[in-house]
């Protein structure tokens, strides 16, 4: 079953040409509905193999790309699987409870956990400034989000010992409502990176939220909306620095969620309109009937030269 | 099949090209099941000698050449073709026509075609098309979007005539996409499609294009206010579950 050469006939389709496409269709599936997409596509692919690699591949990427949250046992939380927190493809990092969660991708499960080791956790001057933002983050994602999960991690320079030298932490949080029984599906994953750079002083914070929302009741509708946020506060001491950084983000995304209503709300009157008007401008449906105002168009046409 | 047709409902929209070429290579056995089951994105050819763009659909398809409704001629030329008969031709010509108004009216814009062929059952098939790019850089008469297409694909079966009745049997198709990008709300991007059919016993008296068109526009409608109300307004409840808007939201301030 290793891939042939390039004359095949043209329906034969080699196994790596067919495991990309099985790539394909798990990396797009919309947020929550993998496993869905998985069942059909077993059904279509029917080769178990092929089925197998392309999950094998597909399945960590999109799970680091919807952020997804996995419960670790023994009621320790959930653990985010995101690049942010990636320490191997298959072990993950939960700072909060410095743990690493060992991870089935395909499976979509925390097999287990193990302690962190020095290694992989941030030193302790990074910690203060990781555990300050991420208890605000926690507030406010509490406050803001009926379902809302978030993390802090260090991304760059986690072996900092003390000021002198920039470091990176990035805030994800996401939150997903899967409602497949009413043909529903929706996630919303916001990720800031907040770059401490010593030498200016200076916090600058990049944002990227993206939204996403699936409709398929006899019929197929997705909501696709992101947006990029730029902001920047002065470096302070870790509690300060957190409370300006939760400050700010509630702020933008608060404000995005408004605009986000704004744009629905131009919606029936104004962006639709572009497309197809709810009635011609003269306000009353079409006159089908009236065939005196057809031979008129018809005439006037012919007079124009405008006949075919 | 089932499953094929599952995995085109969970694809993005706006992929669905893309994955019904893929499942066309994976299955290639049931191409014809899911080529006329599915829908895709208009396209379109120019008629050169009578100036004007014309819509591409299996309806006017023989092998790989497909019939102008201005010029009624096979583009690339092809011999031994399908042509409707002069009668439905003549029809076709005035549903044409009059239907480039209808889509004046509501679309401002756009392009339609229609096009007609005799069925078995000795009545008649009718295919409306229109496809607008509603985009700033094209129909779009406001300016609202970065992005914006709707194609919609109307089928009629018209029975025969018993009694001075005739049975329409409309089947519509929408598949739209719109994205606005401005600087508050960055990327906003609806996208989908939904398919209803609507049955009609009607007076042949009144004129088929009269019965069928009243027909369109009705089920158009209902499409339209469908998208708008239920399934963008469903996308819309969901970003409100996920997040509520604080209307009561306190900006922490330092402890003093």
């Amino acid at each position: 079953m290793a891939d042939e050469e390039d004359e095949l006939p043209e329906t034969e389709l080699s196994y790596d040409q067919r495991k990309e496409i099985a790539k394909w269709f798990l990396l797009n599936a919309p947020a929550g509905e993998i496993n869905y997409v998985a069942k059909d596509l077993k059904a279509v692919l029917s080769d178990e193999e092929v089925y197998n690699e392309a999950a094998m591949e597909a399945f960590p990427v999109y799970n680091k790309s919807h952020m997804i949250c996995l419960e670790m046992p023994s009621r320790a939380g959930d653990v985010i699987v995101s690049s942010y927190s990636e320490i191997t493809e298959n072990e993950y990092l939960d700072p909060r409870t410095a743990q690493v969660a060992i991870v089935d991708h395909v499976k979509q499960i925390c097999t287990k956990v193990r302690p962190a080791n020095d290694e992989e956790l941030p030193s302790l001057y990074i910690e203060e400034y990781r555990y300050a933002l991420d208890a605000e983050i926690q507030r406010y994602v509490s406050e803001s989000y009926p379902k809302g999960m978030c993390a802090v991690n260090c991304v760059k320079g986690k072996d900092t010992e003390g000021p002198g030298s920039d470091f990176e932490l990035v805030v994800i949080i996401t939150a997903m409502r899967l409602s497949p029984q009413n043909f529903c599906n929706g996630s919303w994953r916001s990720v800031w990176n907040i770059d401490f750079q010593d030498e200016s002083q200076v916090l600058d914070i990049k944002g990227k939220l993206q939204v996403g929302a699936h409709y398929f009741e006899e019929g197929n509708v997705e909501l696709d909306a992101k947006k990029d946020f730029q902001d920047s506060t002065i470096f302070q001491s870790a509690d300060d620095c957190a409370m300006a950084i939760a400050n700010i983000i509630r702020h933008h995304e608060t404000e995005y969620l408004a605009s986000l209503e704004v744009a629905y709300s131009k919606l029936p009157d104004n962006t639709f309109k572009d497309l197809r008007r709810k009635l011609p401008v003269t306000r009353t449906l079409f006159p089908w009937q009236n065939t005196l105002q057809f031979s008129l168009t018809r005439e006037v046409e012919k007079e124009l030269g405008l006949g075919k | 099949m089932e499953a094929a047709l599952g995995l085109l409902r969970r694809m993005p929209p706006k992929q669905s090209e893309t994955a019904l070429s893929a499942l066309l290579s994976l299955i290639p056995q049931h191409s014809s099941d899911l080529l006329s089951q599915v829908d895709l994105p208009l396209q379109v050819l120019r008629d050169i000698e009578s100036g004007k763009d014309f819509i591409l659909c299996e309806y006017n398809r023989d092998a790989d050449s497909y019939r102008s409704p201005w010029s009624n001629k096979y583009l690339p030329p092809l011999e031994d073709a399908l042509y409707p008969s002069s009668e439905l031709r003549n029809l076709e010509v005035e549903a044409n026509d009059i239907f480039a108004i209808y889509r004046d009216q509501y679309y401002e814009g756009g392009i339609s075609s229609v096009y007609m062929w005799e069925d078995d059952n000795e009545g008649f098939v009718a295919c409306f098309l229109i496809k607008k790019d509603g985009s700033k850089s094209g129909h779009g008469r406001r300016g609202c979007l970065e992005e914006g297409a709707w194609d919609a694909i109307h089928v009629i079966q018209v029975g025969p005539e018993e009694e001075e009745m005739a049975q329409y049997c409309l089947t519509s198709t929408i598949m739209l996409s719109l994205t606005t990008d401005d600087e508050s709300s960055g990327k906003f991007g609806l996208s989908g499609s939904i398919r209803r059919q609507m049955k009609m016993e009607l007076a042949v008296a009144d004129g088929h294009l009269c019965n069928m068109g009243r027909m369109i526009e009705e089920l158009e409608g209902k499409l339209r206010n469908s998208l708008d109300q239920v399934y963008f307004g469903k996308t819309r409840e969901m970003v409100c579950t996920l997040r509520p808007p604080a209307e009561i939201v306190q900006m922490r301030l330092p402890d003093t």
